[in-house]
């Protein structure tokens, strides 16, 4: 058991619900602190002790390897016990509401709850009611707080600095937490960023999401110049429109190698996976050079270990 | 029976009287106003340095009885309404059954005799079920009680079956009420479409879902003849809208919540579901013509929309709870504080609102201090602070934004039929 140390009931124990409520310095800390967690070439992530004895579950009520494993990793490599509970296999299939789930959850103590949902928002609900450290892996079409983090020390092993850097993010930015994240994210450092997809999938409101946001309708236009390029999955199971044809929308907005010519000569590829080759990037580009995606995904682990530590450490 | 209320600032907007002054009711009814009227027999309510007006009437409210009694009844929304200051309340069928028959319009109507502090008026369903196809029984439930006929949170989509509502309607004399809203363009949406909901990543309910039919249903209304009143509206087009056919001279009314005047989509922030209500709270610009509806006219009548859920079905993921949230309790202290003591609008104004607006609309005899009218008053007081706890509402929900807030003036009594049904401790 872990002693006597305790928070008190008062004090609400901070997780991470969003980037748009963290504060710069902050970004700034986790960013760095990953650096040091990122492993040498052709080595495994350090292991530390720094968070023996905490328990962290892991409640993913929506699909995911990338983000789940990313965060299994990362916590044991810091010492701690995990537990990883798939939404299907759970009591929620026998209707149990989710503050229920979550309070049967945190009688057994654990140390943070680290939470993927379909729900925009389900975290912050969560965040208002209990009283234990939780981490958004994901929130509906809202936020994805890790995956932005993690998408910023990607380009910062590649550029000395996110100010000033034309970004542009192409796809379904109506339904992407992954978007919104990197868009709050990009602004508190002074990116350019241009927004770039189909009408439908790119309201104009965007616009207001946060300073230095633009919108284009025309890839062509979005690419020029762009230091980083971030391509996003077409999520047909969170639309309710009609759904724009595939061939369509790989003609109009998939990134191909020609695409690559008119940004700066040494910009990145970025995805969050998992890629859909031929729905919204060529296969070329996804196997190119240029393409970082892989680097993304060892950092996912790297900066959710900063996370972890700065939450539980 | 006498009671003398003594002492008021009474406001009568019908017969334009605003003056200190003593009410009389008398076997139930108002049988004089004037100064230093005789207390000989009387129970005396001293009403000094308050306001003493007609019953307020709240024309929209669900009270969930039959069928969904665990959140609301009649007994105990009638008794929320009573707390807030009013004396009658009119009911939307979206009960379980809905209110389509005379069964359910004259169970409502006995239920509300026995169990109900305040006069309760039900509101008849359009079409049989709520479900938008062929039409409710309106001539039998007319018969029954019904002041009015709308579907009110699922709208007659199909513009012939609205078409032929109306005719009917205007047949029977009595008025279409619609919650507009075009359920094709609100789909998948949980709030106001706008910055907010694209920040918080909740899906949009855009205005035009509201607008286009406000638009379709006064051309209706005009293709008819029939008296049509537009739900809380909560758009500046709708307001325009509504303007509009005014002054074509249509026979159009609306009310709206003091939650769309009071509060914007900003509060959704913390993705708190006693902010979730259709229609949604909008932006500041909506709030805005709202209130220059109120202030210029337009808008005939504030109503709460008062919409009881139990606590389980608010605690829960945002996008998975029900829209609405009570209301009874704040109308008055919402009203007082947004608009009267911000001096938008005059104390008989507000009077105005919730007496012989709704009164008007739905035709009830009801909303005047005239002698021979109903012996139902509403006394408030213009500067009590008070915090609205909403954990000693009389409501059977608990689904109110306004716990906690802090409102200057409120309800003091609120009498009924010349007995007092509620007092202020």
């Amino acid at each position: 058991m872990n002693g006597p140390s305790r928070t008190p009931i008062s004090a609400k124990p901070a997780g991470l619900l969003d980037i748009e409520s963290l504060p710069r310095p902050e970004i700034e800390v986790i960013l760095e602190r990953a650096r040091f967690f990122q492993p040498p070439p052709n080595e495994t992530y350090r292991r530390l002790d720094t968070l023996r004895g905490k328990t962290i579950v892991n409640l993913f009520f929506e699909a995911s390897t990338r983000t789940r494993v990313s965060f299994e990793i990362a916590a044991k490599r810091l010492g701690a016990d995990t537990l990883t509970i798939a939404a299907a296999g759970s009591s929620v299939s026998k209707g149990e509401s989710l503050v229920d789930t979550l309070n049967t959850l945190v009688a057994m103590r654990p140390n943070a709850i680290v939470m993927r949902h379909a729900a925009s928002g389900a975290p912050h609900f969560l965040a208002r009611h209990l009283q234990i450290p939780i981490v958004n892996a994901g929130d509906g079409t809202h936020e994805h707080p890790t995956q932005a983090l993690l998408d910023a020390r990607t380009i910062l092993d590649h550029r000395p600095s996110l100010t000033g850097l034309r970004v542009a993010i192409i796809g379904d930015i109506a339904h992407s937490r992954v978007a919104r994240s990197n868009v709050h994210l990009l602004s508190k450092f002074g990116a350019e960023i241009v927004l770039c997809g189909p009408a439908p999938l790119l309201p104009n409101e965007l616009a207001q999401l946060a300073p230095g946001v633009q919108l284009s309708h025309n890839i062509d236009e979005a690419l020029r110049d762009a230091d980083v390029i971030m391509m996003l999955r077409v999520q047909l199971e969170r639309q309710h429109e009609a759904p724009m044809a595939a061939s369509e929308y790989f003609r109009f907005y998939g990134l191909r190698l020609e695409h690559l010519k008119l940004a700066k000569p040494d910009a990145i590829v970025m995805h969050p996976g998992p890629i859909n080759r031929g729905r919204e990037l060529s296969s070329e580009v996804a196997d190119s050079q240029r393409s970082v995606i892989l680097n993304q995904v060892e950092n996912g682990v790297a900066v959710r270990m900063a996370v972890l530590e700065r939450i539980l450490g | 029976m006498k009671l003398l209320i003594r002492g008021g600032r009474v406001i009568d907007p019908l017969s334009k009287f605003d003056d200190v002054s003593d009410v009389l009711i008398e076997d139930g009814l108002i049988s004089a106003v004037g100064k230093n009227l005789p207390g000989e027999g009387a129970t005396i309510f001293d009403a000094t340095d308050k306001i003493v007006a007609p019953g307020f009437i709240d024309m929209h409210v669900h009270l969930r009885e039959p069928g969904i009694e665990h959140a609301e009844t009649i007994e105990t929304g009638g008794k929320a309404a009573a707390a807030g200051g009013f004396t009658t309340i009119c009911c939307m069928p979206n009960t379980i059954p809905v209110n389509d028959s005379d069964t359910v319009t004259s169970y409502i109507v006995q239920r509300a005799r026995q169990v109900s502090p305040v006069n309760v008026y039900p509101i008849g369903a359009i079409t049989k079920g709520s479900k938008g196809e062929e039409l409710a029984a309106i001539e039998s439930m007319r018969e029954a009680g019904v002041v009015a006929i709308s579907d009110d949170g699922r709208p007659v989509m199909n513009s012939r079956v609205m078409r032929r509502a109306m005719e009917v309607a205007y047949a029977l004399d009595i008025p279409v009420i619609d919650h507009c809203e075009d359920l094709n363009l609100s789909a998948g949406g949980d709030m106001h479409e706008g910055v907010e909901s694209v920040r918080l990543g909740l899906g949009g309910i855009p205005s035009a879902s509201e607008d286009v039919m406000v638009a379709r249903d006064l051309l209706l209304a005009e293709l008819t003849g029939v008296r049509f009143h537009v739900a809380h509206l909560s758009t500046s087009r709708s307001v325009a809208m509504v303007a509009f056919a005014k002054n074509k001279g249509l026979r159009v009314s609306c009310e709206v919540t003091p939650h769309h005047f009071a509060i914007t989509d900003k509060e959704l922030s913390t993705y708190d579901s006693n902010y979730k209500m259709k229609p949604p709270l909008r932006c500041q610009h909506d709030v805005e013509a709202a209130i220059q509806g109120i202030v210029d006219g337009v808008i005939d009548a504030i109503a709460t929309d008062h919409a009881p859920h139990a606590g389980s079905e608010k605690m829960q993921e945002f996008e998975r709870c029900p829209f609405g949230i009570t209301g009874l309790e704040t109308a008055i202290g919402l009203t007082l504080s947004e608009l009267v003591h911000k001096n938008l609008i005059p104390l008989t104004r507000m009077v105005e609102l919730f007496t012989t607006g709704p009164a008007n609309i739905l035709k009830l005899n009801r909303g005047t201090l005239k002698p021979g009218a109903a012996g139902d008053v509403t006394v408030f007081d213009l500067d009590t602070e008070w915090t609205y706890d909403v954990q000693q509402s009389s409501s059977k929900s608990r689904n109110s934004p306004f716990h906690g807030r802090r409102f200057r003036g409120g309800p003091v009594a609120t009498i009924v039929g010349g007995v007092i049904v509620w007092g202020r401790e």
